[in-house]
């Protein structure tokens, strides 16, 4: 897993709530066996007409959005089925930051497991980094290590984040490796329960 | 004397490997269940790095999502049928237990647990699929997790989780005729919204979850996390041990009674504290039908469509207005006029016996409506031919039901049960987002009374009242 620490990029806005995984990564593209190339159907349904033409009136196809790699929504964002499918296919497509008011608990354990960085935002900061994004290009920066998001427009604000996720996330870190340092303790703990 | 302690607390601490300063508790999994969707980049990975699967004995993997309901022998999608195969030749090469298609154990993962007495009170169980939630009904700690955490468990039997907030949803009174399970948990989400849950474990209790039966008791917890719960769960009581008694897993005689006393045990203290409590009145719920594009857009039978016009917040607005867009449905519209063309009853919320004979006796008599196509699916092998013994397929068929193969199905037609663009179909399972059913499919979800009575009618009907004509 790549360490996220500070990152600039491209804001796409995403104006809507409940977002959930069927949406952004549809059930026809969970039979492959595989981790990755799940870009290219990242909101298949949203992004495609049943003739397979990008939808004009869909947000992430505007051009001004190409190359974008912080992803802004409303609330509950990938809330619904637990697939795994979803991060992969977020950060397949070139995220790497998503921007909410909140999240789904599986959707979110999901993202750090990739190196997807999840910030939770008040309404109004997501309203007004929406507007932006809608009427510019608009650029934010993240800096994990300090948990703050910056502008260049004098836009400054900071986000929570537990210690686990974070040390993950700076790190890249490989989570069963990990735990695997652990072997004693979950030995033990089987063992005191037989 | 020791603080009184919730459920969710008790089964916690049990299963507490490792605590330190910074880090999310490391919490034992007593269960593993797998199936083939969320499972081959899990394997893959162990493989990649020469890992094992730490304890086969407490993984268990069956096949349901892909699996066809027409011919169990018979998998068209080429892209499906090597999902399946892989499932097949990871349990050989990591040595896991596996229920495949044509297995007489075989089900829908979320039913066959309990039906084996795999799932247990006080149990920590897992499985990459959210719906996990539904064991919890028995008193175990049960939640969907994504496919790392597949791979974490399988390698290392735990997972890295900080203990989750604990919210109490009290159901007072008693559940009105004709008003089941799936109409008390959609109205409890209708109620609180589709994140009222998020960041908690529940615990369902009060008089009307104690008199549900256990199949009720699962209908309830399978749809926790449509609130936006990972876990739900029920204190057990006499009518768990009873349910669980004989089956294969749980342990016999002697051994048997004392797994009861500690089952026992678990249940909730009284004057057990948790961060949230909610409470709703059991009988004020009515049959409830999904109008929208999440299972929180539900209204009572006797209603009508929202308007977004009455809605103030513009996101709220535009949310009611796109979703109302994607139904074809009109504000305002009494949703007793929406006519259906696909019934489907079945998937993990809504597959079991208890539910089949109550649809069967919705139907029993009367024919499907000429321009619905509804199929019956039931969760499991087990539950089929139980049904088959009772001739309940007898009675759906005789309407004009398709009577088919256990599995997944409509639920999320990931296999060859899909409905058509535009096509609306009322529906037993858990997600009415859009696309759930198929491309351009619209879902409401109800009961399996509810479903069989709009199967016969062509359109949402009371089946308080469909009943009542019956007996008169």
């Amino acid at each position: 897993m790549e360490p996220l620490r500070i990152h600039t990029g491209i804001v796409c806005p995403l104006n809507r709530s409940n977002v959930d995984t069927d949406q952004i990564i549809p059930k026809q593209f969970l039979k492959r066996i595989e981790r990755s190339g799940f870009g290219q159907f990242l909101f298949y349904h949203w992004r495609f007409d049943d003739d397979g033409n990008l939808r004009k009136d869909f947000s992430m196809n505007h051009p001004k959005y190409q190359g974008a790699s912080i992803l802004v929504a409303g609330e509950n964002f990938g809330c619904g089925s637990s697939r795994e499918h979803a991060p992969w296919a977020i950060q397949d497509y070139g995220f790497k930051v998503v921007i909410a008011q909140s999240y789904a608990d599986i959707f979110k354990n999901n993202c750090v497991k990739n190196g997807i960085l999840t910030i939770q935002a008040s309404e109004e900061q997501v309203q007004s980094i929406m507007r932006k994004a809608e009427n510019e290009e608009y650029s934010l920066t993240v800096n994990l290590e300090n948990q703050v998001v910056t502008d260049n427009q004098g836009l400054e604000f900071t986000f929570d984040i537990a210690p686990y996720p974070k040390e993950m996330l700076l790190n890249g870190w490989d989570e069963i490796g990990v735990t695997l340092n652990y072997e004693e303790q979950i030995s033990t703990y089987e063992l005191a329960r037989k | 004397m020791q603080k009184p302690k919730n459920i969710i607390q008790k089964v916690w601490e049990q299963h507490v490997v490792h605590q330190e300063a910074g880090k999310p508790d490391l919490l034992y999994i007593d269960l593993h269940l797998v199936h083939e969707v969320t499972s081959p980049q899990a394997f893959e990975g162990l493989r990649m790095n020469g890992r094992k699967v730490r304890r086969p004995d407490l993984t268990y993997a069956t096949m349901d999502h892909n699996v066809s309901t027409k011919d169990r022998n018979v998998i068209k999608d080429p892209i499906s049928k090597k999902q399946i195969d892989t499932l097949k030749e990871n349990c050989q090469e990591f040595g896991v237990e596996l229920s495949d298609r044509q297995h007489p154990d075989n089900g829908i993962v979320h039913v066959i647990g309990p039906e084996l007495g795999l799932t247990q009170p006080g149990k920590t169980i897992v499985c990459g699929d959210s719906h996990t939630s539904t064991h919890g009904a028995f008193g175990a700690l049960a939640f969907g997790i994504g496919t790392s955490e597949v791979e974490h468990v399988l390698a290392t039997q735990t997972l890295w989780q900080a203990p989750p907030k604990t919210m109490k949803v009290k159901v007072n009174g008693k559940l009105g005729t004709g008003v089941t399970a799936k109409d008390l948990i959609l109205a409890i989400i209708g109620k609180f919204g589709v994140q009222f849950g998020t960041g908690y474990v529940m615990e369902y209790t009060g008089e009307a979850i104690r008199s549900l039966s256990m199949e009720e008791r699962m209908t309830v917890c399978n749809m926790s996390i449509e609130a936006g719960a990972r876990a739900g769960l029920i204190s057990p009581d006499e009518t768990t041990f009873e349910y669980l008694k004989g089956r294969r897993h749980i342990p016999k005689g002697e051994a048997f009674e004392e797994a009861v006393a500690n089952w026992r045990a678990l249940a909730t203290d009284e004057g057990a504290q948790y961060d949230a409590v909610v409470e709703i009145e059991a009988s004020e719920v009515e049959p409830q039908v999904t109008w929208g594009t999440n299972p929180g857009m539900c209204i009572p039978i006797t209603a009508s469509v929202p308007n977004p016009d009455h809605e103030e917040k513009a996101n709220k607005k535009d949310e009611i207005s796109r979703a109302l867009q994607y139904m074809g449905l009109e504000a305002g519209q009494p949703i007793s006029s929406v006519e259906i063309d696909h019934v489907f009853i079945g998937s993990c919320t809504n597959s079991r016996l208890s539910d089949l004979r109550k649809a069967a006796e919705v139907v029993r008599g009367h024919k499907v409506n000429p321009k619905v196509k509804a199929i019956v699916v039931p969760g499991s092998f087990s539950v089929k031919l139980a049904a088959e013994k009772e001739g309940i397929d007898q009675i759906f068929k005789e309407s004009g039901f398709e009577w088919r193969e256990a599995g997944c199905s409509m639920c999320l037609a990931m296999n060859d049960d899909i409905v058509p663009p535009g096509g609306r179909c009322a529906s037993t399972s858990n997600r009415n987002f859009e696309g759930r059913q198929g491309n351009g499919s619209r879902t409401h979800l109800v009961s399996p009374e509810m479903a069989a009575a709009a199967a016969v009618a062509g359109h949402f009907v009371d089946v308080r009242k469909f009943t009542a004509q019956e007996v008169l």
